[in-house]
């Protein structure tokens, strides 16, 4: 049995260590430890949802002990995480079950899976149902930027459906950030899925450009990512990831996109320590994309 | 789908304007769980939509795209329902004499409409709110002053515009008849004269 021991905070900043681990394990059974675990936002999440689908391909069903936190199991219940965890991890403790499903006044959307186009508007009939109020009243965002909020994750879920030929997951939630931006509330949204990743979807009508080698996962999330390149030949294609960059920008917002072994992002100057393009990361399949989305410094 | 009365512009050429109303359409063709306009099969089923209507009219007509009831409008569903639709009607075997004018548009709906006009190319006539008529996507800036004028005039000839731009009757009518190529204005047949697909709407209301 391999033991991870999961970070105190489980999101963008700690998820490469725990795939690290994965990695490492080289299909031996894995016992996921969440013990210790404080703080997890939507991409630490779904991202343990990933990394658990992973170690369950790679060998035996995974363990996942659950946090001692009554808090943070609380959190993860309101979340919706345990449904889809019980299908990927054998669970270790108790999860809490709430009757109902009163997502709180915080909770913009659960980890949801997302499988076909119908789950597309499910979430977005969501949002726009329950997340307007939220982004109107605690981001201050004007009601057109709300709109727009719906369309970026319109946008990211479809993603998955178009590139990844797997399915995935998608959760976005509020928060007051005290470890950044003095304090303000934040969206973060995350969407994964463990298809194919960039390098694959776009190899067929890309790779040949590239010396020997040169296609890379790197490359791959260069092309879609600062290019707007797809496999298709359609000019329309390849518009959603461009268009949520220039909103998230516009917004002073973060976006990162991991595939494989690299991660590409624009990276907002109150991110002093973000990096744009890393590399040589421990491998996942498919892709993972983070965006984090300050409030507005005022109302509109 | 609401038709109005058929306007004459011509010999052999009457329009009949066909109002759109896109959020009902897609409840009717798409799915009646669907509120928003999002994703490409959506923009595609919705796209069929409004062609299959376009024949039912007949030969000739001008298409009123009512955004009015949309709420969230996407760029893939805007590529497949707006971009891929007017590129459609753009090409020689156009299955029909169609044009088509946005309405209802809201600040919004601006940037996934104005996002998939430019990745083709193409232009479309829109009523957009607080700003009324105006036309969208990328044109030459002698093409949308031609446009602003001819939209001005109603029905104007190329020697009109020329006179109310300060422009050579050359570059006035080649701004027009590049216009008119791209379906944004209506060149009346067998005569000098442009029509602004505003004025056409207009005058059939």
């Amino acid at each position: 049995m391999n033991v991870i021991p999961l970070p105190a905070s489980l999101d963008e900043r700690t998820f490469d260590q725990v795939v690290r681990a994965v990695d490492a394990a080289e299909g031996a059974r894995v016992l996921f430890d969440a013990t210790h675990v404080r703080w997890v936002d939507p991409y630490g999440m779904v991202g343990l949802l990933c990394s658990g689908s992973v170690a369950k391909r790679n060998g035996e069903l995974p363990l996942l002990k659950l946090p001692d936190n009554p808090d943070v199991v609380s959190y993860l219940t309101r979340m919706h995480f345990f449904p889809h965890a019980e299908a990927i991890f054998e669970l270790s403790g108790t999860p809490q079950r709430k009757s109902g499903h009163e997502a709180g006044s915080d909770v913009l959307l659960e980890v949801t899976a997302i499988n076909s186009h119908q789950d597309v508007h499910s979430v977005v009939d969501l949002v726009n149902e329950r997340g307007i109020a939220i982004l109107t009243k605690q981001l201050l965002y004007p009601l057109r930027e709300a709109f727009q909020f719906s369309v970026i994750l319109s946008e990211v879920c479809q993603n998955i459906i178009e590139h990844a030929e797997a399915p995935g997951w998608v959760a976005t939630q509020t928060y007051t950030w005290t470890r950044k931006l003095g304090g303000k509330r934040v969206v973060v949204i995350a969407v994964m899925d463990l298809g194919i990743g960039f390098r694959k979807s776009l190899a067929s009508t890309h790779a040949t450009r590239y010396p020997e080698g040169g296609w890379t996962d790197a490359a791959a999330l260069e092309s879609a990512f600062m290019h707007g390149q797809t496999r298709h030949h359609d000019p329309g294609r390849g518009q959603g990831l461009q268009q949520i960059r220039k909103l998230v920008a516009r917004w002073g917002g973060r976006v990162s996109v991991r595939s494989g072994t690299a991660r590409i992002a624009d990276i907002p100057a109150w991110d002093e320590h973000g990096r744009t393009l890393e590399t040589g990361l421990p491998h996942l399949p498919g892709a993972q994309i983070g965006i984090i989305l300050p409030a507005r410094d005022t109302e509109a | 789908m609401s038709s109005g009365s058929t306007m004459t512009y011509g010999p052999q050429q009457s329009f009949v304007p066909v109002s759109i109303d896109l959020h009902s359409l897609v409840r009717r063709s798409v799915a009646s769980l669907y509120s928003h306009l999002v994703t490409r099969p959506t923009g595609r089923a919705l796209r069929l939509g409004i062609e299959s209507q376009i024949v039912e009219l007949g030969d000739r007509c001008l298409s009123v795209l009512d955004f009015r009831q949309v709420v969230i409008l996407d760029y893939s569903c805007a590529d497949e329902a707006v971009a891929k639709l007017v590129l459609r009607y753009l090409q020689d075997d156009r299955p029909a004499d169609a044009y088509f004018l946005a309405r209802g548009v809201s600040d919004h709906h601006l940037d996934p409409i104005e996002a998939v006009l430019a990745r083709y190319h193409l232009a479309l006539v829109a009523e957009v709110d607080e700003l009324g008529f105006t036309l969208l996507g990328e044109v030459e800036p002698l093409e949308r002053y031609a446009w602003l004028a001819l939209q001005e005039f109603g029905v104007a000839s190329v020697n009109d515009i020329a006179a109310r731009l300060h422009a050579d009757t050359a570059a006035a009518s080649a701004a027009l008849s590049s216009l008119a190529r791209r379906r944004t204005v209506i060149r009346k047949a067998e005569s000098p004269l442009y029509c602004a697909l505003p004025a056409l709407l207009q005058a059939s209301a």
